[in-house]
């Protein structure tokens, strides 16, 4: 099933009916009378999309620039969702299973408190990927979120399971509030990255500048790190081989939390 | 049926069901894989007495194991689900956390669950950490070296043991070389162990005892130096007699192995003071698989 954007929303379009748990099944005139919301306009899904039918062993393609439309994936379970072009905020909120994979970059809010499942992001993505919503306590709690471009602020905020990887940088406050999970990022760290972390990983393996409440530990190279970056190749970063093979420097925090989260940071 | 002056005999070696895992090894380098696999898989050589027969399975490249390291997988088998998983405990415990540099990964993705680190993780005193990579969960358990990473579940599958040739030489020497050569061939194949020291197990038992509560005695049928007292099975020439013991993921590994074997002895036949090949059997009331040596030969 293919739909594309024959116009572009002037304001947000929210879309949580654009998934696969949603959509496969019906026919094209029925999806078409799905409800959105153009702004704090209820309107229907074909006022913005063409719709083609057909089967596509389970996926659903969406293709158009999509920036403006949120809520794409929300609450999916099952099935595969393949956008092509940039899509907006709050891709995959609340994602339970099946797969995402954005041919372009996202906006804010990707895998917001998302469950299960796969989001692959070949561009850059937004702030504030797999966390909480401002005022929970808990984002992600499973699930991955590749990232194969950069990220901006407050990655993993409140995560408590679940993998996210970034092949490019991140921004400030990255793994802020982490409960437990892991989050890799290939390329630089922003500032205070695991202020106010619990439990969990944050792996880097460029040099960072970290808060003081953050406790050197060793250098060694842990088994585990060699396990997640072999795994994270296969699912299409780059990563040399002197970033697998090296050893990382442990750094224990933070110390105004529980003290039991790690940050680890190549030391090459 | 005669095979290079070698006598294959007509009677078959008797399988019987077992449960078994795969589990991987790995280690800085493949020295250190080694060190803790052989502990893993010592003292293993029969149910009997050991409670489990193990062995290593053969070398891993770096390419083959999840952590990109050296390692080793090897195969441990038991009677049951119950006793398998309490050897594994044990062994993973004592053998493999205890060995620097080591990590511990399932080898079987399948089948009834298997605790690794499920119950070793509370090594760790709350230090443990759980990560969960590509739907598999993995405990770090911190140890004076650095780290202990163990994967959370394993896998056991139906399995087969039993599988067994006995090899009749004039001599000693010469049923020794065979042997050697043989199980050197055998241990190139995948999915089989041969559990008993270098392969070989040169006391071969027969159920039953005269003493009371022995359950199994020396197969005083297969003794040379017992020919003239007890009703041997051997002919004058017979010097010295060995077993190779096989077990095996299933039936068809076995019978390969089997079938490998008793080509490698035949190989360099009758003047290798090789006589006789021939199979233990229980008369056919332990186990299901019967592994006739003439019906594995046909198959060549």
């Amino acid at each position: 099933m293919r739909l594309s954007l024959h116009t572009a929303p002037e304001v947000p379009l929210e879309t949580d009916c654009l998934c696969p748990d949603q959509l496969l099944g019906k026919s094209a005139k029925e999806i078409a009378k799905l409800l959105v919301f153009h702004g704090n306009q209820r309107a229907e899904l074909g006022e913005f999309f063409h719709i083609q039918e057909g089967a596509q062993n389970g996926t659903v393609t969406v293709e158009g620039d999509l920036a403006k439309v949120k809520q794409v994936g929300a609450g999916m379970s099952d099935g595969k969702l393949r956008i092509v072009g940039n899509v907006g905020a709050h891709l995959g909120a609340e994602m339970r299973g099946g797969e995402i994979v954005v041919e372009g970059s996202a906006g804010d809010w990707v895998g917001r408190e998302m469950r299960g499942g796969r989001i692959t992001i070949l561009g850059d993505a937004g702030h504030l990927v797999g966390s909480a919503v401002r005022g929970a306590a808990v984002g992600m709690t499973g699930g991955e979120i590749f990232i194969l471009g950069s990220a901006k602020n407050e990655v993993g905020n409140g995560m408590r399971r679940g993998l996210i990887a970034i092949a490019g940088d991140s921004g400030d406050f990255t793994g802020v509030n982490l409960k437990a999970g892991t989050v890799v990022v290939l390329g630089n760290l922003g500032l205070r990255s695991g202020a106010g972390m619990v439990r969990g990983t944050i792996l880097s393996t460029q040099p960072a500048e970290l808060l003081p409440t953050f406790c050197y530990d060793t250098t060694y190279r842990p088994p585990i790190v060699r396990t997640l970056l072999l795994y994270l190749r296969r699912q299409g970063f780059t990563i040399e081989d002197v970033y697998i093979n090296g050893p990382y420097r442990r750094f224990s925090g933070d110390a105004i939390e529980l003290n039991k989260g790690e940050i680890l940071l190549y030391a090459g | 049926m005669i095979v290079n002056g070698i006598a294959i005999d007509d009677t078959f070696a008797e399988g019987f069901p077992m449960k078994a895992t795969r589990l991987i090894i790995t280690a800085q380098t493949l020295e250190w894989a080694y060190h803790s696999a052989r502990a893993m898989t010592g003292f293993a050589t029969s149910v009997i007495g050991c409670g489990c027969e193990a062995g290593i399975e053969r070398e891993l490249s770096p390419q083959d194991t999840p952590d990109g390291r050296p390692g080793v997988s090897v195969l441990i088998f038991a009677m049951g689900v119950k006793s398998l998983t309490k050897q594994v405990e044990v062994r993973a415990g004592q053998c493999v956390l205890t060995a620097p540099t080591s990590a511990l990964f399932a080898g079987l993705h399948e089948g009834t669950p298997l605790p690794l680190g499920q119950y070793l993780r509370y090594y760790g005193d709350g230090f443990q950490i759980s990560k969960k990579i590509g739907g598999r969960r993995f405990w770090r358990i911190p140890v004076m070296d650095g780290e202990f990473l163990i994967e959370e579940m394993g896998y056991i599958v139906d399995a087969v043991g039993g599988g067994n040739l006995l090899v009749l030489a004039k001599s000693q020497p010469q049923a020794l070389a065979a042997c050697e050569a043989a199980v050197k061939a055998m241990r190139r194949l995948p999915n089989v162990i041969l559990p008993f020291p270098g392969g070989v197990v040169r006391s071969g038992s027969k159920v039953g005892s005269k003493y009371k509560g022995q359950n199994a005695s020396t197969n005083d049928a297969f003794c040379p130096t017992l020919k003239g007292v007890t009703k041997t099975q051997l002919s004058p020439e017979i010097g010295s007699v060995m077993e190779i013991v096989i077990d095996g993921l299933s039936r068809e590994d076995v019978e390969q192995a089997m079938r490998v074997g008793i080509e490698t002895i035949c190989t360099y036949g009758a003047k290798s003071g090789v006589r006789r090949i021939s199979a233990g059997n229980y008369g056919g009331k332990l186990g299901p698989f019967h592994f006739h040596l003439h019906q594995i030969m046909s198959l060549c």
